[in-house]
């Protein structure tokens, strides 16, 4: 058997969704990002609203995503994100608004955008990807990076007399009013990666339905940056970020309802 | 009763004709001497009537990005501050200006640096006019001297930006913005419609529909030739805006022997020494910029032929001045009179300094 | 004609009210008017005073530093624009808060018992109307009908139940002029 006989149509069991386009990545080996980009096209694909999708990229790894995903995109500046999402969506109502944001551009310095978007309850999905660490810029502290964590503004560890705690920044948008759902997600497994997609899904539909901020936390590796193999970084997050970031919905006023 | 004549202060006559030109969104944030703006739109209610989406934001950094991304989306957005509150837009100044957006920023200026003071000032004048932001670019600059200017430059400033894919910035200070005139309000228009939008701004981001490839509005270029490129295209339409767009006033200047220059409500006090000037028989007369970028190199070069000095008038330690020297190709004396600090000079004291450089 | 006003005394005291009906009375006399305050950040207790211009031809400067008529409040305001008013020119004031009277020889000067005749229209809230009313009655810059159309406009609808008493203050300003030098 060649490689053309194994290419035939009837064995191909996962296919690439249709807008995610051929550019070729620029994130590393293991990134969570491209798994995530991949869902987000799922998802946009399966809802049909590739024609009324307008994503919002951030300033991090994520930046040039508009390079990949074959919707209209608006490229903010760092942590503006939501501000912008906040008026696209007020100006256009009927659109898929959406942020893709890292932690640094969501809980850095974009922390009063993100949090009073959410507290106006604007009809906006927040994809936040929280790897502890600072991708682009070379390694440095994230407000999530893990106490004792290593990198390259904290040597010896992040401290947290120094450089204070790793900021729970989900656990604080449910406390607010404009939220109407906040999960928290990883892509590392089949399973993880099919509860991501739901968890998305359910998160436009949200913002298409006036529910309000949806915020869908996806807690991913850096490999590069925490300088481990892509397999050894899902191993650590597994063991270390999950501890600090469990998995699984921390609000979900939608489902409440329809229980009701 | 469209052209009823009212009377109003600057600022509340902004937000009326911001609602009358059909403005999509305005974003702010308060700040003295300016927040009648944001609270005569709220007063309005303009998204019961035109459909105008008015928001306060939670800074002034959230509502200029508010307005990159509404005017990313082909929607004629404007926000509006006073000094510090302008210096804070700067970033997204910037952003709107590398993008190439239509949209219309106003600075009500207040005396500084620093927190300041909340009197009127003219000392942005160097933030608006040479750039603000990081970056090669400009800003359309209006300069407005009367409350009916307050209203006017509202739809000349989007029709300009909307023309050359532009940022006009409105430069106005706490005198126009607090003071009370007689203002004619421009007629209802409706606001642009989704089908006119796609139609005149097809690089706007609205959705992607099978007919287009997406539309992306970034201001990220990482391949230096392709940056310098767009920076050679932003400095094309400079050059054509400098070529089109330069707008002043003179008063009495025929047979000028000494000239004024001011800009906006100064040029109004500057035009009451005058009177009192010609009234003593001193020949003098005023050049007001309308447009502070680009400014009327031109006309003063002109003007500087045939008189003996001319006098700038301004509430800041000297800024415009600097662009009345590069205007000027032979040397004649240019002298510079200024309060600074939100106090407003009147009439007699630019009468004495008039008199000081004769 | 043209007769540029400085009203002045503290935040609360109606100054820029007053000068804002002024002006809508101007406009609804087809005048050309400015309306200038003097803008501090206390609301209410700080100076504030306003400068009105009311003119037949188009007004250049809307500051200015000297004055056809002053409209004095209180002492701290005399103290300050009393050497601004230009020579023949009027300062009108209420003796009620002032302790050191104008000295000038070369103005009209005019008292006005304005607290006193808002105490007997029991509403201090009259007080700048009952100035208002004095101001007209020493300057005849614009007919009462007009202020009152002015007021119309200036008052918020809830509070045109006010009108007639506002009207009764102006009248009774209007008796209150007398002229002190």
């Amino acid at each position: 058997m060649n490689r053309q006989d194994i290419k035939q149509p009837c064995n191909i069991v996962e296919t690439k969704p249709r807008l995610l386009n051929d550019n070729t990545m620029h994130y590393c080996p293991g990134c969570s990002h491209g798994v995530v980009h991949k869902l987000v096209a799922e998802v946009i694909e399966e809802m049909g609203a590739e024609h009324i999708a307008i994503g919002i990229a951030p300033v991090g790894c994520a930046v040039m995503a508009y390079n990949y995903v074959d919707i209209d995109w608006i490229e903010a500046a760092h942590g503006r994100a939501p501000a912008i999402a906040t008026a696209v969506k007020r100006l256009n109502p009927s659109r898929l608004v959406f942020t893709y944001q890292g932690d640094g551009d969501l809980a850095a310095i974009g922390t009063a955008e993100t949090i009073h978007a959410a507290n106006r309850g604007e009809n906006i999905a927040i994809i936040f990807i929280n790897n502890g660490i600072y991708g682009m810029t070379g390694g440095q502290m994230a407000p999530t990076t893990l106490e004792g964590m290593v990198t390259s503004t904290t040597p010896y560890g992040r401290r947290a007399d120094l450089n204070g705690y790793p900021l729970k920044i989900s656990d604080l948008m449910t406390m607010l009013d404009g939220t109407c759902y906040v999960t928290r997600q990883s892509v590392h497994t089949a399973p993880a990666v099919r509860k991501a997609k739901k968890a998305i899904r359910q998160a436009f539909e949200n913002s298409m339905n006036g529910r309000g901020t949806s915020v869908v936390e996806i807690v991913s590796t850096c490999s590069s940056g925490w300088k481990m193999s892509p397999e050894k970084s899902n191993q650590w997050m597994a063991e270390h970020m999950f501890d600090k970031y469990p998995m699984g919905d921390l609000k979900n006023t939608v489902a409440q309802e329809s229980h009701h | 009763m469209e052209d009823e004549v009212r009377l109003m202060k600057g600022n509340e006559a902004i937000a009326h004709a911001a609602v009358r030109y059909g403005v999509d969104g305005y974003f702010g944030y308060p700040i003295t001497p300016q927040s009648e703006i944001l609270e005569t739109l709220e007063e309005l209610m303009p998204w019961q009537t035109t459909g105008m989406v008015v928001l306060q934001a939670e800074s002034e950094v959230a509502a200029i990005n508010m307005v990159y991304g509404g005017a990313a989306t082909g929607k004629a957005c404007m926000t509006s501050s006073s000094s510090p509150g302008v210096s804070l837009k700067q970033e997204g100044i910037s952003y709107i200006a590398a993008g190439e957006l239509p949209a219309l920023i106003i600075n009500c200026m207040r005396g500084g640096p620093g927190l300041g003071t909340i009197q009127p000032s003219q000392a942005d004048y160097f933030q608006a006019t040479k750039g603000g932001g990081h970056g090669d670019y400009h800003l359309i600059v209006l300069a407005p001297s009367s409350v009916q200017e307050m209203a006017d430059f509202v739809g000349l400033g989007f029709d300009l930006a909307f023309k050359y894919r532009n940022p006009v910035m409105m430069l106005a200070d706490g005198i126009v913005g607090q003071m009370m005139e007689k203002v004619v309000l421009p007629p209802q228009r409706p606001r642009r419609t989704d089908e006119e939008i796609a139609l005149q701004c097809p690089w706007a981001v609205t959705g992607r529909p099978d007919s287009r490839k997406p539309n992306v509005m970034t201001t990220l270029e990482l391949d230096p030739v392709a940056m310098e490129r767009n920076n050679i295209r932003l400095q094309e339409t400079y050059s054509l805006i400098a070529a089109n767009e330069v707008r002043f006033e003179e008063h009495e200047t025929d047979d000028c022997e000494y000239l004024i220059m001011a800009f906006g409500s100064v040029a109004r006090i500057c035009q009451k020494a005058m009177e009192e000037a010609r009234a003593q028989g001193i020949k003098v007369g005023i050049l007001r910029p309308i447009t502070l970028w680009p400014f009327p190199s031109d006309e003063v070069n002109r003007l500087s032929k045939k008189v003996k000095a001319i006098l700038v008038v301004e509430l800041n330690a000297g800024q415009m001045i600097e662009d009345v020297r590069l205007s000027l190709d032979q040397r004649i004396p240019v002298h510079h009179f200024g309060r600074m600090g939100g106090i407003v000079m009147d009439p007699d004291e630019v009468l004495e300094a008039l008199k000081k450089i004769m | 004609m043209k007769e540029e006003i400085i009203i002045a005394g503290f935040g609360g005291q109606g100054v820029l009210s007053m000068g804002k009906i002024l002006a809508y009375a101007g406009l609804m006399n087809d005048l050309e008017v400015t309306w200038m305050p003097a803008y501090g950040p206390e609301q209410r207790g700080g100076t504030a005073n306003v400068t009105v211009i009311l003119s037949d031809s188009p007004i250049s400067s809307p500051v200015l530093n000297s004055y056809d008529t002053a409209v004095i409040l209180n002492q701290q305001s005399l103290d300050k624009f009393e050497s601004k008013v230009k020579p023949g020119g009027t300062l009108i004031y209420d003796p009620y808060s002032i302790h050191h009277a104008p000295t000038r020889t070369d103005i009209h000067i005019y008292t006005v018992d304005a607290m006193e005749a808002s105490f007997e229209l029991k509403s201090s809230k009259t007080y700048n109307m009952v100035l208002l009313g004095a101001l007209l009655k020493v300057r005849d810059l614009v007919p009462v009908d007009a202020v009152m159309k002015g007021l119309k406009k200036t008052l918020p609808e809830r509070h045109h139940h006010l009108l007639p008493l506002n009207k009764e203050a102006i009248l009774k300003g209007m008796e209150l002029p007398r002229r002190s030098n």
